[in-house]
């Protein structure tokens, strides 16, 4: 078992409305087969040992499916694996002597809560502008009982894998959340289920993620390169394509969009 | 729930003006370079091109005036989507790596501005009398074979337009593959294509328009 010594460039912010600074910090002993999170973990024991405030980062699962962690590790989301959330990745991606900035997420609609960890209900009000279906409730109906094409469950699948961390938004140069929002329109406008309101739910989830204060995709694809899930921007085109269909067919509200 | 934003209030609206205006320019572009390298056939051939497009009258000005009111609505998209991406990053990052842009997308807000001013210098070039041309010629407005061979036989003239020519294929080649994905043109069987036929057609316009400036220094045309 190698252990290794590093240098940690870590930003730290007191709370929302504070200015925040560079913290350098010195992580030694650490072991190759930690994740990084465990890493910041050993940090924050031996901060707590000397009387000083952990570093504040948000972690839930550490098994690279609840979109909590974030961090931004040496200008790359997740650090610099593909397909990786920072949870799952090891510090054998590193070497001794590395010296590692440490980094929240930057987008005006991510406002730091503290030290690393950001406000990221936006997402949430994306969601409920439109990322939902809408199912009368009564008896249970058969299995299988509406057929989807296996390209289209495939696809919608690969759509879903979404788990909604904003690591495209932290990649994209213009911090646009087109990604995310394209990947939820995805995953419901490929399905039959999500057919009826699939106009309205593109106009008001586009609606809401410029509302939030996101910019806008100039298509470089720094979004699916740092996605955890490796969501391609193939559904950033299907989500414009849609969108432009909805203002061409439905541009305003109409009494049965509940959405 | 509030009400969903108009069309050009939102970022992807703004997007689709951007690509619509830019294909009425990129059409402009191919036929600018097949036009003019009519300039290989000789004096006759272009002249009589040239003189060909004065005639359509009506029709010609109706071509400029849509040319002008796509680049302003271009121009008026990107100032406002550029605006919107500085305050959407707000504090910028310590560090940040760009690992799968390209260097044309990244230079957009440079390219752009560049082929603007090279534009107003190119049109000045070719219409108003004596802007750079080669000395004891004077600009001839019914000899346009004359203007391209005296206004491309100054060395500093040919360099200028050559850099213009490399900014503007940066600016077709992110401008065009930019414009599929802004109108959702995008299916698994053809994505592979879409990146070089963008690639493809920004090179050829640049290659196209290149030949006439090469040909003309290296006195192929004279």
């Amino acid at each position: 078992m190698a252990n290794m010594n590093l240098v940690l460039n870590v930003w730290r912010q007191k709370s929302a409305n504070a200015p925040g600074q560079f913290v350098r910090y010195e992580a030694k002993g650490i072991s190759d087969h930690m994740s990084f999170l465990e890493m910041l973990d050993v940090v924050n024991e031996q901060l707590i040992e000397r009387g000083e405030d952990p570093i504040a980062f948000d972690h839930d699962c550490r098994e690279g499916i609840c979109g909590a962690c974030s961090l931004m590790i040496n200008g790359q989301a997740h650090g610099p694996r593909q397909q990786t959330t920072t949870c799952q990745l090891h510090m054998r991606s590193f070497k001794d002597g590395d010296e590692l900035t440490i980094e929240p997420w930057r987008a005006a609609a991510f406002p730091v809560l503290r030290d690393l960890i950001v406000d990221r209900s936006s997402f949430d009000r994306i969601i409920q502008a439109g990322g939902y279906i809408s199912v009368r409730t009564g008896a249970p109906r058969d299995a299988n009982e509406i057929l989807v094409p296996k390209t289209d469950a495939d696809e919608s699948m690969d759509a879903a894998a979404c788990i909604g961390c904003g690591a495209c938004v932290a990649a994209c140069p213009n911090a646009s959340a087109s990604l995310f929002t394209a990947a939820k329109l995805g995953h419901l406008g490929l399905l039959p289920q999500g057919q009826p309101e699939r106009m309205a739910r593109t106009r008001n989830m586009v609606s809401q993620m410029d509302r939030e204060g996101f910019g806008h995709c100039t298509n470089h694809g720094e979004c699916e390169h740092a996605c955890p899930k490796g969501i391609s921007v193939a559904f950033i085109a299907r989500m414009n394509r849609d969108y432009l269909k909805a203002m061409a067919t439905q541009p305003v509200e109409r009494d049965n969009d509940d959405g | 729930m509030q009400k969903a934003l108009t069309l050009l209030d939102t970022t992807v609206g703004k997007k689709a003006v951007m690509a619509l205006t830019g294909l009425v320019w990129f059409g402009f572009l191919v036929g600018h370079m097949l036009g003019n390298l009519q300039v290989f056939l000789g004096p006759e051939k272009l002249n009589a091109y040239a003189q060909g497009l004065k005639a359509l009258g009506p029709l010609l000005w109706g071509a400029r005036l849509t040319l002008a009111a796509a680049l302003l609505l271009h121009v008026w998209a990107a100032f406002s989507l550029v605006g919107r991406s500085v305050a959407a990053r707000g504090q910028p990052y310590r560090v940040k790596k760009n690992p799968a842009t390209t260097y044309a997308a990244l230079t957009m807000r440079l390219s752009g501005p560049l082929i603007m001013l090279f534009l107003l210098y190119h049109l000045a070039h070719f219409t108003i009398p004596g802007v750079a041309m080669s000395s004891s010629y004077t600009h001839d407005h019914n000899d346009v074979y004359a203007n391209v061979i005296h206004g491309f036989s100054v060395p500093w003239v040919a360099a200028l337009y050559v850099l213009a020519q490399l900014a503007l294929g940066l600016h077709l080649f992110h401008g065009a593959w930019s414009a599929l994905q802004t109108f959702g043109l995008s299916h698994p069987r053809y994505n592979v294509l879409r990146r070089h036929a963008a690639q493809g057609i920004a090179g050829l316009i640049v290659l196209g328009n290149l030949t006439i400036v090469i040909a003309v220094q290296a006195g192929l045309i004279k």
